[in-house]
């Protein structure tokens, strides 16, 4: 196991390392120069010259990007080419804002999911499995952009109870921010929701096949003895899992979710940066939802390990 | 490959009844194609015809969907519309299942180092998220049509190189790879004839995954602003320009929303129902 460990660390590592080449060195295709966008267009040569020159910009791609790496391991990931102001204190307020959006997206979809998938399992190709395996597909394929504003139309414009647009103060503490949370929480949730309970579903059918449930069932234990204490204890497992490799998807649906409603995120920061050419913003917030991507699939690659054991041999 | 009998076929309409979504999903997509070949031509308006006289009109007999805020038919937008997002999505889905069946084949089938280095980088691609990893390559390729199909191909690739690779991996042991390997035929006719047929069911499955998925990451690109640009009339894009005006006037919301709702969920219902079709006894299928 720890020989295992040592492996997926290097991995990610190495994998970092590729990223944040592969970022650096898109980032550097930009239609113009660095220099000429911060001084903007009626700058003198002399001062865009000596701009390129503090910057670093005259030496080579290599030493630009290593300059780049090591001052990002030592902390200093540089100014915002638009506000003047260190990038990692903005960065890292924004990741706090996003955990506690994808907080409360899994406070509401991880549950929900669980139970969904048990009920289609048990009433397996009968009316409730259908409408909800139906329904969830089609929450998993629906854009966020698209749930997101509709649910804007209907439960904030049309109903009034939510407000419609969440493009807080970014200092808000989360009880300041829970209100104009939900709604990008619920667009969130609807895709993992149909996620979840898709794989809790199966999950759940393979367990009910064995031959541990039948002994179960033919001893005379009522059903929900059964369903507690021999299937859910063995379906749920994967659960776990598949909760870890959905970050991933969460990642991508947060970009969305945080553009739709204005909420002050790593993902909005990210879709701004581009915007405004503002290079330290996009190479610095994209390394860190590379970072935490890796990791959660780290952390779903061990869980699998752990609850697995028969997927660890050989390994 | 077994040949088809008559009781697997009536098994595999069996597991297709079950499902009525299946037949949602493949009358949904039909219907997309129809209007995406013919639809251009019964449109009443081109895609770019403003009248400002007429800016944000609701749905009307003149105009079914009403118009947008340059006073453009919102109907005659999503008929050409359908054109653009199955042509984008599609060509790079065809992109990214080319290459990745190529990489993958190759992949599997000769193992060693080559195996080792392409399944490295494919894992390094698949350890960015693909909508980020889209955002970033656009931005510095510049967002147009082209670049989109670009990006979409070359996301998805890693995704079905692994898939390939897989089943690759496991039809290499079996005794007519063997056979024909020990007949002496060569690794092309081995790769061409005995495993690509094998191949095809996971891939044809696999792809209509990524179909779905493509769809779903150019719409999203469009909305953003970061894909294809304006005067298009990309679905995902109106959307985004909807926002400003969707507190007057719904409808500029709601047509291109619901065009890419129905069309998401079919494509990941015939998706699913191929799945069951082909793939019999499946995780998904249990």
């Amino acid at each position: 196991m720890l020989t295992y460990l040592l492996r997926r660390f290097g991995f990610i590592f190495l994998t970092l390392i590729l990223a944040s080449i592969i970022i650096f060195s898109v980032t550097q295709f930009l239609p113009g120069d660095v220099a000429q966008i911060i001084l903007g267009q009626f700058a003198t040569e002399v001062a865009v010259e000596n701009l390129r020159e503090e910057l670093g910009l005259n030496k080579p791609l290599h030493m630009q990007y290593l300059n780049w790496a090591g001052g990002f391991i030592r902390g200093d990931w540089g100014d915002s080419l638009v506000s003047r102001l260190p990038v990692r204190p903005m960065v890292m307020q924004r990741l706090g804002n996003s955990a506690m959006l994808a907080g409360l997206a899994l406070l509401i979809y991880v549950p929900l999911g669980i139970i969904l998938g048990v009920i289609a399992a048990l009433k397996r190709d009968k009316m409730p499995d259908q409408l909800i395996t139906g329904v969830s597909m089609a929450f998993v394929g629906l854009p966020e952009f698209v749930s997101g504003l509709l649910l804007i139309t209907f439960l904030a414009i049309g109903a009034g109870w939510f407000p419609a647009n969440s493009s807080i103060d970014p200092d808000s503490t989360f009880m300041e921010s829970l209100p104009y949370l939900i709604l990008p929480a619920i667009t969130v949730s609807l895709s993992g929701l149909g996620y979840i309970a898709r794989m809790t579903r199966s999950g759940t059918i393979d367990v009910l096949r064995t031959d541990y449930v039948r002994a179960a069932e033919l001893k005379g234990l009522s059903g929900s003895q059964v369903l507690i204490r021999h299937v859910l204890r063995n379906s749920l497992l994967p659960t776990v899992t598949i909760v870890a490799m959905g970050i991933g998807w969460l990642l991508g649906g947060l970009i969305v979710t945080e553009a739709v409603y204005g909420y002050p995120g790593l993902g909005r920061m990210i879709v701004y940066g581009i915007q405004r050419q503002d290079l330290p913003i996009i190479q610095a917030a994209s390394m860190i939802v590379v970072a935490v991507y890796s990791f959660s699939n780290l952390a779903a690659d061990i869980l699998y390990g752990l609850l697995n054991p028969r997927i660890r041999v050989g390994k | 490959m077994a040949t088809a009998n008559p009781a697997m076929v009536t098994g595999l309409f069996r597991r297709i009844r079950r499902y009525p979504t299946t037949y949602i999903g493949f009358a949904i997509v039909f219907l997309f194609l129809l209007i995406a070949l013919f639809g251009p031509m019964l449109a009443p308006y081109t895609y770019t015809q403003q009248n400002l006289a007429a800016r944000l009109q609701p749905p009307s007999d003149d105009h079914v969907f009403g118009t947008d805020q340059f006073g453009r038919d919102i109907y005659s937008r999503i008929l050409y519309g359908s054109r653009d997002v199955l042509v984008v999505a599609g060509s790079g889905t065809a992109l990214a299942v080319f290459f990745g069946l190529l990489l993958g084949l190759f992949s599997g089938y000769r193992g060693g180092m080559f195996d080792e280095i392409v399944m490295r980088l494919m894992d390094v691609i698949l350890s960015i998220p693909p909508l980020l990893l889209a955002m970033v390559i656009l931005f510095s390729l510049g967002p147009s049509r082209v670049n989109v199909i670009i990006v979409v191909g070359f996301l998805y690739i890693p995704m079905v190189a692994r898939v390939v690779r897989s089943v690759v991996l496991e039809l290499k042991t079996r005794q007519f790879v063997e056979a024909a390997r020990l007949r002496g035929e060569s690794s092309l006719y081995v790769l061409y004839k005995e495993i690509l047929p094998n191949v095809l069911p996971p891939l044809a499955v696999e792809a209509s995954m990524r179909f779905s998925y493509s769809i779903f990451l150019v719409a999203s690109l469009g909305f953003l602003g970061l894909g294809v640009q304006p005067p298009s009339p990309d679905w995902g894009l109106m959307v985004g320009e909807a926002r400003t005006w969707f507190h007057q006037a719904r409808w500029v919301l709601y047509f291109p929303a619901g065009a890419i709702a129905v069309l998401v969920v079919g494509v990941g219902f015939m998706s699913d129902g191929l799945r069951r079709m082909l793939l019999p006894g499946g995780a998904s299928d249990a």
